[in-house]
């Protein structure tokens, strides 16, 4: 069968042809950027370098990263390279602290994001045919309007719901006869207990293709929707800063997420040191914009984890591939000193056939110590009369998880439905210490 | 003469056992026998009630967990050393007891029991012309 690839030419493009491209569209942004941003300007003087230093991708290291802080500091416009009158869309991420990140797109930078978004869809097999049902957020947050930028190049029927009500999504997925799925991977699992729950049977819709992302999952969480929802569900990673949606996707075998990075052109480096680390190397993932218009980002460190493979896919597909996110350093809980990701204790629960993924995990500190408690719920169809075996089924998710983890936890058994279910980004952490 | 009991996981949270009882009482439901076993995490609560598959069927819609296992139930003298007689019994035929609950309003007690094997449970005890009392012997108390 025929894989469908949306830009050959450049999805399938050889090593050394693309390592030419991206140097010369990277020496075109920095100086798109020394000259028309002042901050970034400065910020390279600094370190001694200037457009002329940039040959090659080679040289990427030798430019200063770019953080979240640095939009900050620069709220609202400042790192914008365009002057506001080609500047088309604004976006904004909801800062949980201080100033929201703000955005910026030219008309170009839309017609990039709709083209990678149309690769993205390609690879999971979305096409013309399709109807799209996106549940993904519209407004400030990119979610939405990526996907349904994506899903009209494609020539889908797009249904821009946008995120929550979930009883109007059943009866739309039913009535209009859904075949695509777009929001995040916990709502998605949110609508497959709704739709049990519901009049309608699965049969009836027509729903076979997931585009699940902006939030972490594990590999076993996509069997676990594929099995409830009875889709295949394909994984998208996207972050406003550098475009939204689109910055890298699944294709049909699953074996990490291509990077369009003609467009993004990725690096690991060590969290710490700040060295670039070799291929295959886990570390933080970095990314240089060299297309965009309105807001060039130069080396962003996003703090996400994840590693980088360099060889041809099987679909064919030459674009470089990231693992899924092991965890994101933001979500990263310090232990006792140990480094802990929530999707750790969840790969945990996933991996066991008694319980199910819904968790919740409360840190405290008592005395000085940090304490663990991990909520797991007991589903009807692992609960058993007998105390013994709900004890054991207690101590049994204790020493897997603490055998994964390599921290002592207590695990407290708790009724079904009791860990509340989010229609946005899941809860999973309540960490007490910060409220003392 | 096996009976249907039905158990219900509990968080240790005030006001949960009284939420069952509730939900069973506005259906119309009636028990006729519980006991509530706990440990520190967690309780169990066991109960007969008069409709099982019905009572069941409430709970789980109030998102509860339940479980139905299979108990038998016997009356024996009230008197000294008749409980003993009756537990040889299923000792002698190597049948395993997981729990057991009852009480003795007068003359008589009454017991509620899960063996490991409820079938043979019965078989004993009726070779041995112990007094069983079925399910609906239960709802008419
Ligand atoms: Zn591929």
């Amino acid at each position: 069968m025929e894989i469908s690839i949306w830009n050959r030419h450049f999805e399938t493009m050889p090593r050394e042809p693309m390592r030419t491209l991206q140097s010369e569209r990277l020496r075109e942004v920095v100086e798109r950027v020394y000259f028309n941003v002042p901050y970034y300007r400065a910020k390279m003087q600094e370190k001694g370098v200037g457009p002329e230093h940039i040959q090659s991708v080679d040289d990427l290291q030798k430019l200063p990263f770019t953080t979240k802080q640095d939009l900050r500091d620069n709220y609202p416009f400042g790192l914008f390279a365009l002057p506001m009158s080609e500047i088309i869309r604004l976006h904004a991420s909801s800062g949980t602290t201080g100033r929201p990140t703000v955005v910026g797109y030219s008309r170009r930078d839309i017609a990039v994001w709709s083209e990678v978004m149309a690769r993205t869809l390609t690879a999971a097999g979305v096409t013309n045919k399709d109807f799209i049902q996106i549940a993904y957020g519209y407004g400030l947050f990119t979610g939405g309007l990526g996907l349904h930028y994506g899903g009209e190049k494609v020539g889908a029927s797009v249904i821009p719901i946008s995120g929550g009500n979930t009883r109007k999504q059943l009866q739309l997925m039913n009535d209009f006869g859904s075949t695509v799925l777009a929001c995040t991977p916990s709502y998605a699992s949110y609508l497959a207990e709704a739709i049990d729950e519901s009049d309608i049977s699965r049969e009836d819709l027509k729903l076979r293709v997931g585009i699940f992302g902006a939030e972490p999952w594990t590999d076993n969480m996509r069997r676990e929707i594929e099995k409830k929802l009875k889709i295949k569900a394909f994984d998208i990673y996207g972050l406003s800063e550098i475009i939204g949606p689109g910055v890298s996707f699944d294709c049909e075998y699953q074996n990490g997420l291509h990077i369009n990075e003609d467009h993004f052109i990725p690096e690991i480096i060590d969290p710490e040191t700040l060295e670039p680390l070799p291929e295959g190397e886990l570390g933080e993932l970095v990314f240089t914009t060299v297309t965009k218009e309105g807001l060039p980002i130069i080396r962003y460190r996003t703090r996400d984890l994840t590693r980088l493979h360099y060889d041809t896919c099987r679909c064919g597909r030459t674009l470089v591939r990231m693992d899924k996110c092991t965890g994101r350093s933001d979500d990263m809980l310090i232990i006792r000193g140990v480094n802990l990701f929530p999707s750790q204790i969840e790969s945990v629960l996933l991996e066991m056939d008694e319980t199910t993924p819904h968790y919740l995990l409360v840190v405290d500190r008592i005395n000085n110590l940090d304490t663990l408690e991990l909520h797991v719920e007991v589903e009807d169809r692992f609960y058993q009369d007998k105390i013994s075996e709900l004890q054991n089924l207690g101590k049994k998710i204790k020493n897997q998880i603490e055998s994964t983890i390599g921290l002592s936890v207590n695990v407290k058994l708790v009724e079904p439905k009791t860990i509340e279910r989010s229609e946005g980004k899941a809860k999973r952490v309540i960490d007490k210490r910060k409220l003392k | 003469m096996i009976i249907e009991q039905l158990s219900v996981f509990l968080e240790n949270r005030s006001g949960r056992l009284h939420e069952v009882f509730e939900i069973l009482g506005k259906a119309k439901i009636n028990v006729s026998a519980c006991s509530m076993a706990d440990t520190s995490e967690f309780g169990i609560l066991r109960l007969i009630p008069s409709e099982p598959v019905k009572a069941r069927e409430i709970l789980k819609e109030n998102l509860f967990s339940v479980n139905v296992s299979e108990v038998i139930s016997f009356a024996a003298p009230n008197s000294p050393g008749a409980l003993s007689r009756a537990l040889k019994i299923l000792a002698d035929a190597g049948i395993g007891i997981e729990y057991l609950y009852g009480f003795s309003p007068g003359d008589k007690s009454f017991i509620v029991l899960r063996p490991d094997d409820a079938k043979r449970a019965v078989d004993e005890f009726q070779k041995h012309e112990m007094e069983l009392i079925s399910a609906s012997d239960l709802y008419k108390f």
